[in-house]
Formats: structure tokens, C-alpha cells, sequence
């Protein structure tokens, strides 16, 4: 309102010059690629590798029982990691944000650390931490024969069934926890940079009026940064979405995602409609359920 | 041990209470008590320790020795959220993501208390501060004043023991903080709770308190009723932290029953009223408010000016302020400040004016003698 009352009279031109660089690279750089990935999945493919003749024949061939596993896989995997991404991301910007100013930027700064070695080094020296006959391997076992023989009991089953072969490396939770590890950063930054603005006043006027340090901090703290958060959630989803080196050397063939797949079919098949539409495939199945509910907090507000 | 200020039955009590901040020592051994219901206002310049007094009362700082004691129960070490006592901040601190209905809501959803009670108790104080129509609005759809209802509604909706105000008018402009002086006035005598009030505005602390503890350097310089406080201030500091005033300094030459004259250097002898008992050679400090002292083109008439201070000045400068014209005059090298209200302006037979010969004069007993 006041923006608007604010705002210095422009002239139309004035404005479409300023915009037309950024709308230049959006038009060059994601609409028009969006656009021809989107018409690759209307062709065929040639046996060398090329794009083919006009038909729908790489949409048949997308009906496997495979890819809806796959694409469900994929998007619990990546809700799993903004989760946990979100949940550690949290308390840690809060404390940044309260340290005292000179500290602030180093502990911001050492987080930050960790890009300066190169990130496929970084998930190659997990793969090396995870290996069967590590450490990280005999606590993970400990825990689950403990977990194990603590179900079996309280369920009063008779016999322990046998995980001497699970490893934590070429499972799910490998790709989880170093998504995690990789993504929290980019959850962190965001968060901190909402938490810094945030006033810090209000949790003591909530204390005040009686609140306990915890509902200080879910009912003043979390919805005065909720903008970081949701640009958190963005950062962490979409790269965890596209997520492909991580379930490549982390994953094995427990947790192929829709990455691999892709990757499978555009490099070792040769078949660029059919990697295509895939990526096509997965985009839609995060749009729509994103628009759904977006149309339904719209419809929501209005009532 | 004796505690003139520690009574029987009293509400909130400090008790030689200490808050250091590594060398510097914020509040150093404060001991004062509140009675149930009073006005109770916390007076002195920024960084006196004011604020960490109330910072203390609210649970955000411990003090590092003596106790604070609530209706007869140590709250030292209590945390904010369980004493009954709320805080309306300088900021307001008002939930942003709230309305105002949530905001104020706060407190009693904490309690669990029913939701028909909380919408009755909500409902009640919003037309109380007159806000019933802004219910729904966000905290920074408010004017500043309303903001400060609002804060003081949320504030005092679940009906804490004690109120804190922190500088609650100073983002204010004049004209609003005028307003809601006499706001704030009203709502405590409808609420009947005790307010403890931090300010460094004199006015302010003078137009609303039952109390005043005037405070220096992490000490109570006096606590007494504003009218004391304004009238008989018992330190140098007092007298011209509240309000302005001659000082004249000198040595008493001679005693004439209750009176006595006093010899400051650069000035006349001035007769004044011995409130400290002095005697000949002692050194007084004399505090005379400007608006105590006359001025005029001539001397008052021998009846009028038997026994009472004429001196004859210069003047130096005139500041016309409104409801008064205040003048600076000098006697030799010392400086006279005198106000004149303007009902008298007219009644004069000739008007004041710059370099203009003029008598000063006032009575004995408005040569205030300070202790120290």
C-alpha cells in the first residue's frame, strides 16, 4: 500500500529496460530448454543417439512399473532430507543469530567451509566412511540389534530375524543422512539470514507473558523467520529432487532416484526423448500436487 | 537493622539488591519497597541502572547479591514466564505474525483457560483502550499510540501482580504522550494494579507517580512523593535532575533565629531559611527555582521587601517560551535564571527588555538548602 503511495512516477519503457536482462536469461535459459525438452518427449529416438520423427511412442514406453516407485521414491527421499535438512537448520540459526556480532560472521563463515573441497570428493570420502568394515558401520549395527532384539521382545516374536547383511552404505538412509549433510548449509543459510533480522525483543516479551523458552520459540521465533524457511524448504527440495551423484555413489541399486535414471537413459541408452520425458514425468509430479495445494490455501484464505 | 524504607506488609520489596556488568557496577546496593497498588515510578538519566532495576523485577536479569521479594515470596530466581508480572516494552514488542486480538490473547491461551473466557477477557479490555474496531488488524497496520494500547492491554489482560513500563511514551510525540499520560493514569486507577514505571522524563514520572525513586549511578538519591521530591530535593543531583534551578554555594556569615545569611563568592549575601541547622563557617548549598523568583524594574516596596532577598541585575537574555517568558540575568559573573508567567506580563507598567536594570527578588524560605 504504502509502496505503491511511495513509488516515483516511471515510465513503461523505464521499466521493460531494467527487467529485459533478467527476463532475457529467464527466456534463453529456462523457458526456451523447458520448451524443447518438453517437444524431445514428442519424438522417437534414432539408434545413434539423436532426436527422431514425430510420435508418441517415448510416452508408451514410459508406462514401466518401475518409474512410479521410482518417482515416489524420489520425492519421499527428498521430503525426508528438507525434514531433517529443516529440523537441524533451525536450532543452529538461532544460535548463530544469537551469538555476539564478531562471532556471528566466523561460525556463518566455517559453515560455508566445507564448499572449499570439491562436493563429489566430499560424498567420495562418506562412501569410504560408510564402508561395511568402518566404524560408522559397527555403531550403526550395534543399534540395530539392539532395535532389533528390543522389537522382537516386545512383540514376543520367537526368532531375531537375520540383519547381519544390512549395511548402511547402498541403502536408503545413506543417501538420507548425506543429502542431509551436503543440503544443510543452503538450510541453514537462509534461515539465519531471517534469524538475524529477527527481534529478539519479542521472545523475552513472550517469555514475559508467561510462555516457556520452547513455545517462546515455536510461536514467536519460527513464524517471524517463516520466510527463510520456505526459501529453505526451495533450496533443499529442488537440489534433493535432482539429486544424482549422492544416490549414484551412496545409493547403490537400493536407491536408484529419478536422477540415475535419467542419467541411465540420456548417457548408457542413448535415448534423449525418453530421458526427457522422465525429467518431464517428474516435474509434473511435484507441480501439481505444489498447485493443488497452493489453489487450496488460496481457497482457503478467501473463506 | 533498621530500613526506613522496608514497612510492614509491603508488596514488592528490594532488598540490597547488586547487578554488576564486569567493572561496571549497574545497580550497587539498592533497597527500596512498593506498596500493593501504588504508582511506582524508577527516575533518572539513561544508564543510571533504571532499566536493569526493572530488567531484574521482570526476571531477565539476576542480581548478583540481595533478593527481591513479591507479596513475601523470594521471586530472584524465578524465570520470566513464572512470575506474575508483565512488561510493556520501549518497543512495544508486539507480535508481528498476530493480530491484534492474538496478541493481546497471549497470555490467557497460556493459561488454557476456556475460550469463552478468553474471548470475554479479550473483548472486555479492547474497549476498554477503545480498540474494539482494530481487533483484526496487524500490529503494523497501528499508530504508534495505538500500538502502546495495545501493548498495555496485552500487558494487563491476564491481571499480573505488577506492571513494568519501560519508557513506554518516549517513541511518542508530544502531543501523544500528553494523551496518553493521562491514559495511562486512568487505566491504573480502573485496573488497581501496581505499576512500576522507568523514565527519564521528570514530567512524566511528576504527573503520574505516588512515588518517585530518583536514581544516579546505580543509587537511590531520593524516594518521596513528587511534590517532595520537586520541592525538598536532598541532593545537588535531584535538585537539577528535576526541573531547573539556581544553585548558589557559600559559607553561612551569621544566624538570625531560623534564618541565616549565606556568603556564595560572586554574588550578594543571600538571606535563606536554616533547614540543616548550620552554623556560622559551615558551607550551604542553596537550590532557588526560577519560578520562585520575581523580577521587575522596581524594587518591591519597603513593607513588601522587609526580610526578603532584592538583588539588583542585568538582563542578559530573554527566551519567550509560551505560558512563560524565562530570563537570564547576571550580577557580576553569576547567572540568575527566572521565570515569569504571562499573566503578569501585562499587568507590568514597563516591559523587559535586553541590557534592561532589573531586581530580582525572592522570599528566605524559597532559598532551598541542599543536604549534599
Amino acid at each position: 500500500m504504502s509502496d505503491t503511495a511511495l513509488k516515483p512516477f516511471r515510465s513503461k519503457w523505464h521499466e521493460r529496460f531494467v527487467t529485459a536482462p533478467s527476463f532475457l536469461w529467464l527466456l534463453l535459459f529456462f523457458a526456451i530448454p523447458a520448451v524443447i525438452v518438453l517437444s524431445f518427449t514428442f519424438h522417437g529416438h534414432t539408434a545413434n543417439g539423436g532426436v527422431g520423427e514425430w510420435s508418441l511412442s517415448t510416452w508408451r514406453e514410459l508406462v514401466d512399473p518401475d518409474y512410479p516407485v521410482i518417482v515416489w521414491r524420489t520425492i519421499r527421499v527428498s521430503l525426508e532430507v528438507t525434514f531433517w535438512s529443516i529440523l537441524l537448520a533451525l536450532p543452529s540459526a538461532y544460535a548463530i543469530a544469537k551469538l555476539p556480532k564478531k562471532w556471528r560472521a566466523i561460525v556463518a563463515g566455517s559453515i560455508m567451509l566445507p564448499f572449499w573441497t570439491s562436493f563429489v570428493v566430499r560424498v567420495f570420502a562418506w562412501k569410504q566412511m560408510l564402508h561395511p568394515n568402518g566404524w560408522l558401520q559397527s555403531c550403526y549395527m550395534g543399534f540395530l540389534y539392539a532395535k532389533t532384539w528390543l522389537v522382537c521382545w516386545f512383540t514376543g516374536s520367537p526368532g531375531m530375524p537375520d540383519i547381519s547383511t544390512v549395511t548402511i552404505l547402498d541403502s536408503e538412509l545413506a543417501v538420507v543422512l548425506v543429502s542431509v549433510y551436503s543440503f544443510l548449509p543452503f538450510a541453514i543459510m537462509p534461515i539465519y539470514t531471517a534469524a538475524e533480522k529477527f527481534d529478539f525483543s519479542l521472545i523475552e516479551a513472550a517469555r514475559d507473558l508467561g510462555a516457556s523458552s520452547f513455545y517462546a520459540f515455536r510461536k514467536i521465533f519460527i513464524p517471524g523467520i517463516k520466510t527463510g524457511i520456505s526459501s529453505a524448504i526451495l533450496m533443499v527440495f529442488i537440489p534433493a529432487i535432482g539429486s544424482y551423484v549422492i544416490p549414484q555413489m551412496l545409493g547403490g541399486t537400493n536407491c536408484v532416484l529419478i536422477g540415475n535414471k535419467i542419467f541411465m537413459r540420456a548417457i548408457q541408452n542413448r535415448n534423449i526423448p525418453h530421458a526427457a520425458a522422465l525429467a518431464t514425468l517428474m516435474a509434473i509430479s511435484v507441480l501439481v500436487p505444489m498447485l493443488i495445494a497452493w489453489w487450496a490455501q488460496k481457497k482457503g484464505k478467501k473463506q | 537493622m533498621y530500613y526506613p524504607y522496608l514497612m510492614n506488609n509491603d508488596f514488592l520489596v528490594f532488598d540490597h539488591v547488586t547487578k554488576k556488568f564486569g567493572a561496571l557496577t549497574a545497580v550497587n546496593d539498592v533497597s527500596f519497597s512498593v506498596t500493593k497498588g501504588e504508582f511506582f515510578s524508577l527516575l533518572g538519566p539513561s544508564g543510571c541502572g533504571k532499566t536493569t532495576l526493572l530488567r531484574m523485577l521482570g526476571g531477565f536479569e539476576r542480581p548478583d547479591s540481595g533478593r527481591i521479594y513479591l507479596e513475601g515470596k523470594d521471586i530472584t530466581d524465578l524465570p520470566p514466564n513464572q512470575r506474575r508480572i508483565h512488561t510493556v516494552f520501549q518497543n512495544y514488542a508486539l507480535f508481528p505474525t498476530m493480530t491484534i486480538w492474538d496478541n493481546i490473547a497471549f497470555s490467557l491461551r497460556l493459561k488454557k483457560k476456556p475460550k469463552a473466557e478468553i474471548e470475554e477477557e479479550v473483548d472486555k479490555i479492547l474497549e476498554m483502550i477503545q480498540m474494539s474496531d482494530h481487533a483484526w488488524k496487524y500490529p503494523s497496520q497501528l499508530s504508534g499510540g495505538q500500538k502502546q494500547r495495545v501493548a498495555i492491554a496485552r500487558a494487563l489482560v491476564d491481571r499480573p501482580q505488577v506492571l513494568l513500563l519501560d519508557e513506554p511514551l518516549a517513541a511518542l510525540d508530544l502531543k501523544l504522550r500528553q494523551h496518553m499520560l493521562l491514559e495511562l493514569d486512568t487505566i491504573h486507577d480502573q485496573v488497581g494494579i501496581t505499576f512500576m514505571y522507568v523514565t527519564h522524563d521528570q514530567g512524566e514520572a511528576m504527573s503520574l507517580s505516588d512515588r518517585i525513586a530518583v536514581i544516579n549511578r546505580g543509587k537511590i538519591e531520593q524516594l518521596d512523593v513528587p511534590a517532595r521530591i520537586y520541592e525538598a530535593p536532598q541532593s545537588r543531583f535531584v535538585a537539577s535532575f528535576i526541573g531547573d534551578t539556581n544553585f548558589f554555594e557559600g559559607e553561612v556569615v551569621s544566624i538570625d533565629g531560623n534564618y541565616c545569611t549565606i556568603q556564595p563568592e560572586n554574588f550578594p549575601p543571600i538571606s535563606a531559611y536554616n533547614d540543616q541547622n548550620l552554623k556560622v563557617g559551615d558551607l550551604a548549598q542553596l537550590s532557588v527555582r526560577p519560578e520562585k523568583i520575581r523580577v521587575t524594574i522596581n524594587p518591591p516596596t519597603p513593607e513588601k521587601g522587609a526580610g526578603i532577598n532584592v538583588f539588583p541585575t542585568k538582563v542578559k537574555d530573554i527566551v519567550y517560551q509560551g505560558v512563560y517568558t524565562k530570563y537570564w540575568l547576571t550580577s557580576g559573573s553569576t547567572q540568575v535564571a527566572a521565570l515569569k508567567p504571562h499573566s503578569r506580563f501585562l499587568l507590568d507598567q514597563e516591559k523587559i527588555t535586553w541590557n534592561d536594570d532589573v531586581f530580582v527578588w525572592w522570599h528566605p524560605d524559597d532559598s532551598y538548602m541542599v543536604a549534599k
